[in-house]
């Protein structure tokens, strides 16, 4: 029981970072209909930017910790939004009339690109990530602990869903971002800049993804340029778990991996952690295609 | 499109194979590092021309050809070692065919394994579910302990040599060609062209793209067994999917579609990083540069689409 109650604050941390990098696969699919295969990537490139802003943040900002977080968490969010606008400016959008398989290939191009032209800058030797949230126990009882970490992880996500919950739902951009999702065409004789769109939700879903990252770093400190591989496979599941495109699904369905993972790994074997996650990706698309909250959609000729 | 002479296949199929007999005789003068690359070109071509059954020909984008290849590779070592390989032997040769064989059967029946669930995918979900299902083969080679688990499996007789890559290599060329011309050819083609308007003429649009993997689960099972007796040791890092992406690059730079494109590409993309040595580090991000500079200029790949050269437009037929 114990156990249990630990494993699942443990699963909600780690998949409230999941559901945080799913949002932003969900969202550049909901826009653009293809999978960004460069997303996980993007994450790795946040972890990075934390792991060298952070001593020099530390100097000018000095002693305070909350401070030197949130700094930290701006600053690759801004860096990492800026890698997902040029990414989509050069490799994407000159593609978005062709078929969606040259997107597909380009995408795992930019992809590879940045894991190994991150090994070549950063070195192939995992690194270890500064400590930014000190280590403390907030309660514990009966042998459940439960720390500052995690519960800054799950606070930080929760408020930047709401945020993006707010962006999405109550401004002009998030309307015109729905728009687009629904019709191209009709949006655009709307009179709704696609490219502007589209150029968005590139930069909303890369810094969810760098803050996701500073967040998975700080609970697992070891990064090296091939850590995005998994943590995105991963978040891309969750998203096609939750339904992709839906927003909701996306954190639902993050949150569901965390958690499966945590028990898998603290109940069967770590070492068919992976294998599990990637069968339920298998089985979500045999029996409910659709994810738990997504809309079906009919192929039309 | 018909050859003038429907045999004629045949005999180049005929004259390819005793070339390769003949070339294996002298294999033991080459300078064993060129040997050991022309060995890798060749099981590389396998692998590329399998995949571009898949990926090309039928239009569907697998990326978990590597963990086809490590079932072809795993299986057919299993069975050699534990028949015990007399080396040198009268048996030897039909043992090996028949490893390799149980090892393409099992790399094809796992083909079918994937096949049937991908049916109902397309584009980037079966991208990632074929990566997915090429990790799970990995994590479950590695967790199996009569495998040799992570520590790999050693031990297996070097049997591969010139004579069965390149006989492989001609037989694979006969048989996709061979194939385009038939039923199948025309069928994959369908379903990659359009499938909605392959389904609505009839096609069991299902149907062939399972015979695609299947096909091409086996040929990437051949290879893995080649390969497994040409170096002897194999372990399942070996299979990740860096590897699947490389046999990826060699189909999408050759050009997707395109047979001989294709089998250019594997030949020069295993050269070029022996050739590039000193600038090994900068290997995976070249393939990467390429994979994106060619989608934005020439989707077609490089020698894909439009070959001035009207025997090669002969073949390639499949464009139309």
């Amino acid at each position: 029981m114990t156990e249990s109650l630990q494993q699942i604050i443990n699963g909600i941390s780690l998949g409230s970072i999941y559901a945080l990098i799913a949002l932003g696969y969900t969202m550049i699919y909901g826009v653009l209909r293809f999978i960004n295969f460069a997303h996980g990537d993007v994450f790795m490139i946040g972890a990075f930017v934390g792991f060298y802003l952070t001593p020099f943040i530390h100097r000018m900002f000095g002693g305070s910790v909350i401070l030197v977080g949130v700094v930290v968490v701006l600053c690759a969010m801004a860096i990492c939004s800026l890698l997902g606008i040029i990414i989509e400016k050069v490799a994407y959008r000159p593609l978005r009339s062709r078929p969606k398989l040259t997107i597909l290939i380009t995408a795992i191009g930019v992809s590879l690109f940045l894991e190994y032209g991150g090994q070549l800058i950063f070195g192939p030797d995992p690194k270890l990530f500064p400590t930014l949230i000190p280590s403390l126990t907030v309660f514990e009882s009966q042998g459940v602990i439960l720390n500052v970490n995690s519960l800054i992880v799950m606070a930080t996500a929760f408020i930047l869903m709401l945020i993006l919950r707010f962006i999405v739902f109550k401004t002009k951009m998030g309307t015109a971002m729905r728009a687009v999702s629904y019709s191209h065409q009709a949006a655009s004789l709307m009179g709704i800049n696609i490219d502007t769109v589209v150029t968005t939700v590139f930069a909303i879903g890369s810094s969810l993804a760098a803050a996701a990252a500073i967040l998975y770093a700080s609970v697992y400190p070891s990064i090296n340029p091939l850590m995005g591989i998994f943590p995105g496979l991963k978040a891309f599941i969750a998203a096609v778990l939750g339904g992709i495109g839906n927003l909701y699904g996306a954190a639902l369905g993050g949150l569901i991996i965390g958690l499966i993972e945590t028990f898998v790994t603290g109940y069967i074997s770590s070492t068919y952690r992976d294998a599990i996650v990637f069968s339920i990706l298998i089985f979500i698309l045999l029996l409910k295609p659709s994810g738990i909250m997504g809309r079906f959609e009919a192929e039309k000729v | 499109m018909m050859s003038p002479n429907p045999h004629r296949p045949k005999l180049y199929l005929l004259a390819a194979l005793t070339l390769c007999g003949g070339i294996s005789y002298f294999q033991s003068y080459l300078n064993p590092y060129y040997y050991q690359i022309i060995i890798y070109i060749g099981i590389n071509i396998i692998l590329a021309s399998s995949l571009n059954i898949i990926n090309g020909l039928a239009g569907q984008f697998s990326l978990g050809h590597a963990g086809f290849m490590a079932i072809g590779a795993y299986a057919s070592s299993v069975i050699s070692t534990s028949l015990n390989l007399p080396p040198g032997s009268l048996w030897e040769p039909f043992l090996f065919l028949g490893a390799l064989i149980f090892g393409g059967i099992m790399a094809s029946l796992c083909g079918l394994l994937v096949g049937v669930p991908c049916l109902r995918l397309r584009g980037d979900y079966l991208a990632i579910t074929t990566l997915g299902f090429g990790e799970i083969i990995r994590v479950i080679i590695q967790n199996l302990d009569f495998l040799g688990a992570a520590r790999g499996f050693s031990g297996i007789t070097k049997v591969s040599n010139f004579f069965w890559v390149y006989g492989l290599v001609s037989i694979l060329i006969f048989l996709i060609y061979g194939l385009l011309n038939s039923t199948y050819g025309k069928g994959f083609l369908a379903v990659r062209d359009d499938e909605v308007a392959a389904e609505a003429i009839g096609i069991n649009t299902t149907y062939y793209k399972v015979v695609a993997f299947v096909t091409g689960a086996f040929f990437a099972g051949i290879a893995g067994g080649l390969y497994a007796h040409f170096v002897t040791y194999i372990n399942p890092s070996q299979f990740g999917f860096i590897k699947s992406f490389e046999i990826v690059v060699m189909v999408v730079v050759g050009g997707m579609g395109s047979i001989v494109g294709v089998i250019i590409s594997a030949v020069l993309l295993t050269i070029l990083p022996e050739a590039l040595r000193a600038m090994a580090q900068y290997r995976m991000v070249i393939y990467s540069l390429l994979l994106i500079v060619i989608m934005l200029s020439r989707p077609q790949g490089l020698f894909g689409g439009h070959i001035n050269w009207r025997r090669f437009r002969r073949n390639t037929g499949s464009r139309v």
